[in-house]
């Protein structure tokens, strides 16, 4: 995270050097922008915050082991689309998860879909690219998460 | 006002005063929540506002014929490469990827490049990638990686053209 902070500092002293003038109109695009898409981040983090409360860690633990191996699959798609956890939390979860015996397979279709289907996300999606292109790209990423999760289940032996 | 709107602010007051009532009732599941809000905010603060100036900064020094060269219609296969790069580098994931996806399409980037963009931002970050690998084992991500990142591109391409050719346009001035 603090490549970031310093990529961004160094970015925008450079600009400053060479462009004063295209340094601050690049600072009032980027607020302009920021301050645009704002509400739908308020919304996402309003979805979030309740989601994260009715689904908590634990719950997820609690069905992924308890299932035979594609309702495990199903469940855990389901639970990595509709919720929205950072990997620093998401990874530990899975680590544990794993030495609890869940297979593979269950833990990559919920890091998968956790990675790239956001239902939560879809408020702020819709926003940059409309309805029609945020449905179909959720749509492929889940089926992307469902063929990774086969191709591990099939590396690991977990099937066939 | 439009209707939409007047939903939104009495979905927003609605929300907030339920907050505000949990923490003077001291009423668990609403406090809870309110921690939750509260964290995730600050952790999308401490990305959003680079993301944002690396944007600005994106869209008044890089010409367009450069993301047309690189990104566009006729850049092919390297296209591809760049934006499995970028996706990688990106930091925060999707709602980080969104907006830098936005910026790319508006100076010319290709439909299918920065669908592949997002997918890579989401799946191939090289950070997080390190940090899964030292939990899952290395098998497990050399795995993932090997399978998706094929047919992200693949499917990217398809929905891209799909798309392209039905005159798909995504809007503008955001």
């Amino acid at each position: 995270m603090y490549y970031l902070y310093i990529v961004t500092g160094f970015a925008l002293l450079l600009s400053f050097i060479i462009n004063r003038e295209k340094t601050f109109k690049a600072i009032k695009i980027a607020t302009n922008r920021f301050v645009t898409i704002l509400p739908a981040f308020l919304g996402m983090l309003i979805l979030v915050s309740i989601i994260l409360f009715l689904i908590p860690d634990k719950l997820i633990s609690n069905y992924l082991g308890k299932n035979n191996i594609f309702i495990g699959v199903l469940l855990a798609s389901f639970f990595g689309s509709i919720t929205l956890i950072p990997g620093f939390i998401a990874f530990p979860l899975c680590g544990i998860l794993l030495k609890k015996g869940v297979l593979y397979m269950v833990l990559s279709a919920f890091s998968t879909t956790l990675m790239m289907v956001g239902v939560l996300t879809y408020p702020i999606e819709k926003e940059y690219f409309g309805v029609r292109l945020t449905i179909l790209r959720n749509i492929m990423s889940l089926f992307i998460a469902l063929v990774v999760a086969l191709m591990t289940g099939i590396f690991f032996r977990e099937i066939f | 006002m439009k209707r939409d709107d007047s939903i939104k602010i009495a979905g927003v007051s609605g929300y907030l005063l339920f907050l505000i009532v949990s923490f003077v009732c001291g009423f668990n599941p609403g406090k809870e929540i309110g921690h939750n809000f509260v964290s995730f905010s600050i952790g999308m603060l401490k990305l959003l506002p680079c993301a944002f100036i690396l944007i600005g900064l994106f869209e008044v020094w890089v010409k367009r014929e450069t993301v047309e060269k690189h990104f566009g219609e006729e850049s092919g296969i390297r296209g591809y490469i760049w934006a499995l790069i970028l996706g990688g580098t990106t930091v925060g994931g999707l709602y980080v990827s969104f907006p830098v996806a936005y910026s790319l399409y508006g100076k010319g980037a290709k439909l299918s490049i920065i669908l592949t963009y997002i997918g890579a931002s989401g799946i191939c970050r090289v950070p997080m990638a390190i940090f899964e690998a030292s939990f899952m084992g290395i098998k497990f991500t050399i795995i993932r990686l090997m399978v998706a990142i094929p047919l992200v591109i693949l499917t990217s391409i398809a929905l891209g053209d799909y798309l392209t050719k039905r005159n798909y346009k995504i809007r503008e001035g955001k």
